[in-house]
């Protein structure tokens, strides 16, 4: 485990290399040399790899998201611009989200959103000299797939390495409290998780919990959550 | 660029859940968070910490000469920001209203409510005072900033020592801390601040001491500052919700309570800090 900063000269050299989030290849004059141009990183955190050394990645734990093309992120409509929205989905600009780029989508047919309206969408486009752009489809077979208006529950804020954990099949807490009431959850990549129960005192519950796990916050374990479940009036 | 207000889901959740007495965090209504406080190595230093509010206050003392119309009495100054480290809702540069509000709740609480006995920085008149510099950097802003600032504030001031002077004829001998004790300020009294936010449902009863969304969505913010004697030092209301007096008694009573505890929360920790400098010697 190797931790780096931004700046840091990252030894990643790879045939096909893959380069995850926090990593940036300098630009090389001529093509022979940009195989070899060196890699560094642009966020401080772990640096992991594949095991053939093929793909790297940084991981940290930051709060500040920074979009990456195809995560699934949860924003807010914070604005209409000519025939899209702007969509605050917590980066450092706000994304804009075209009318049309929904599933079944017509010019005639658009779903109607309101200021406010919470959002689960993915990120279609994320350079960084352009505003980032959201898409509410899959982009395969540009069905909805779960995509689009959030509407009821309740969104809560964590860090990103605790949304990245929440995503991650084997972690221990959506499980658990799925056994003990009905719910669902929508995890954005950008530290926004969006959960809905039927009775307001289980999505506090859920609220809670996630607070309690987060790394950057309480840091409680699988055993600490399910004490604290029990000492829950649920 | 100001912060979007919350999401419609997020204001109907937490009105709805106000409405059946659940608060986000698990608290009761009238439950205020159990603010915890470090002391630095300096005398004046110290960080409030209220869940995940946190506000440093720093407090130091010089030597200036007093205004001219005021020969016998100590100069107070407090400086207070609200920088983007606090929450990226905050910009540098203008004060935004948040700011202002801070600014002149803190001057109101810890300056004109006369907790410092200003004649008792006076070292020479007409000539030598001191004057007292608060400083207050909010780190963290997870609601309710105003209460944690005035109670970093308070206890700043109560954590201070001065160095002991001398005054032989017109020349002032200022003694360091290895040769004579500093001695504490002269505090007639300490107030604490606790805030309650209303919210436009007129069923919903206040809560106090909100987090950052309560804050958000409420209608209306009401911040008494009392001490622990029930003398009420400032009543602050901002925000026009209509507001019945039994309500605000009732509010009044609550505070009373609240600011008993912290009192006595405080007198304890600053006991105990004030153990742990005790140097023996020989």
């Amino acid at each position: 485990m190797s931790i780096v900063l931004p700046g840091e000269q990252v030894p990643a050299q790879h045939v096909n290399l893959k380069l995850g989030p926090g990593l940036l290849q300098l630009s090389s004059e001529t093509q022979q040399q940009a195989k070899l141009a060196p890699v560094i990183a642009t966020r401080s955190g772990v640096l992991n790899h594949s095991a053939n050394k093929s793909k790297w990645w940084v991981e940290g734990n930051s709060r500040r998201y920074v979009p990456a093309p195809q995560e699934s992120v949860i924003g807010v409509i914070i604005g209409r611009s000519g025939e899209g929205w702007r969509v605050d989905i917590g980066s450092a600009h706000p994304a804009s989200l075209d009318g049309l780029a929904f599933e079944g989508a017509t010019k005639r047919n658009k779903p109607s959103l309101k200021v406010g309206s919470l959002l689960y969408a993915r990120v279609s486009l994320a350079h960084k000299d352009m505003e980032p752009e959201l898409e509410c489809f899959d982009a395969q077979t540009h069905k909805a797939d779960g995509f689009g208006e959030l509407k009821d529950g309740f969104v809560l804020q964590c860090s990103l390495q605790m949304s990245r954990l929440l995503l991650d099949p084997k972690h221990f807490l959506l499980p658990l409290l799925g056994s003990r009431f009905p719910l669902e959850a929508a995890v954005g990549m950008n530290g926004k998780v969006w959960v809905s129960t039927k009775e307001t005192k289980h999505t506090i519950t859920i609220v809670r919990c996630i607070e309690a796990v987060d790394p950057d916050g309480g840091g409680m374990d699988e055993t600490n959550v399910k004490e604290f479940l029990s000492k829950l009036d649920i | 660029m100001r912060p979007p207000s919350p999401s419609i889901p997020e204001k109907k959740f937490l009105y709805d859940a106000l409405k059946q007495s659940l608060r986000l965090d698990g608290r009761d209504m009238l439950d205020f968070r159990t603010p915890t406080f470090t002391f630095g190595p300096e005398l004046g230093w110290v960080e409030c910490a209220m869940g995940k509010t946190r506000v440093i206050a720093q407090l130091d003392a010089k030597m200036v000469k007093p205004l001219p119309e005021r020969p016998f009495e100590g100069i107070i100054t407090i400086h207070s920001e609200i920088s983007p480290m606090a929450s990226p809702d905050y910009e540098p540069g203008r004060p935004s209203e948040e700011e202002v509000t801070l600014t002149r709740m803190l001057d109101k609480v810890l300056r004109r409510s006369d907790t410092i006995d200003k004649e008792s920085l006076c070292i020479l008149a007409g000539q030598r005072v001191w004057q007292l510099r608060l400083t207050v950097h909010v780190l963290a802003d997870a609601g309710n900033i105003l209460d944690c600032s005035c109670l970093a504030g308070i206890v700043a001031f109560k954590h201070f020592r001065k160095p002991e002077v001398e005054v032989v004829g017109d020349e002032v001998i200022v003694h360091s801390p290895s040769e004579r004790a500093p001695i504490s300020l002269a505090i007639h009294h300490t107030p604490f601040c606790v805030t309650f936010a209303f919210f436009p449902d007129a069923l919903t009863r206040p809560v106090v001491d909100p987090s950052l969304l309560e804050q958000r969505l409420s209608s209306g913010l009401m911040s008494i500052a009392m001490n622990a004697q029930r003398e009420i030092c400032v009543l602050h209301k901002a925000g026009g919700v209509p507001t019945a007096p039994e309500e605000v008694l009732r509010l009044i009573n609550v505070t009373s309570i609240l600011v008993k505890d912290l009192d006595k929360r405080v007198e304890a920790r600053l006991l105990e800090d004030w153990e742990g400098r005790k140097v023996e010697v020989r």
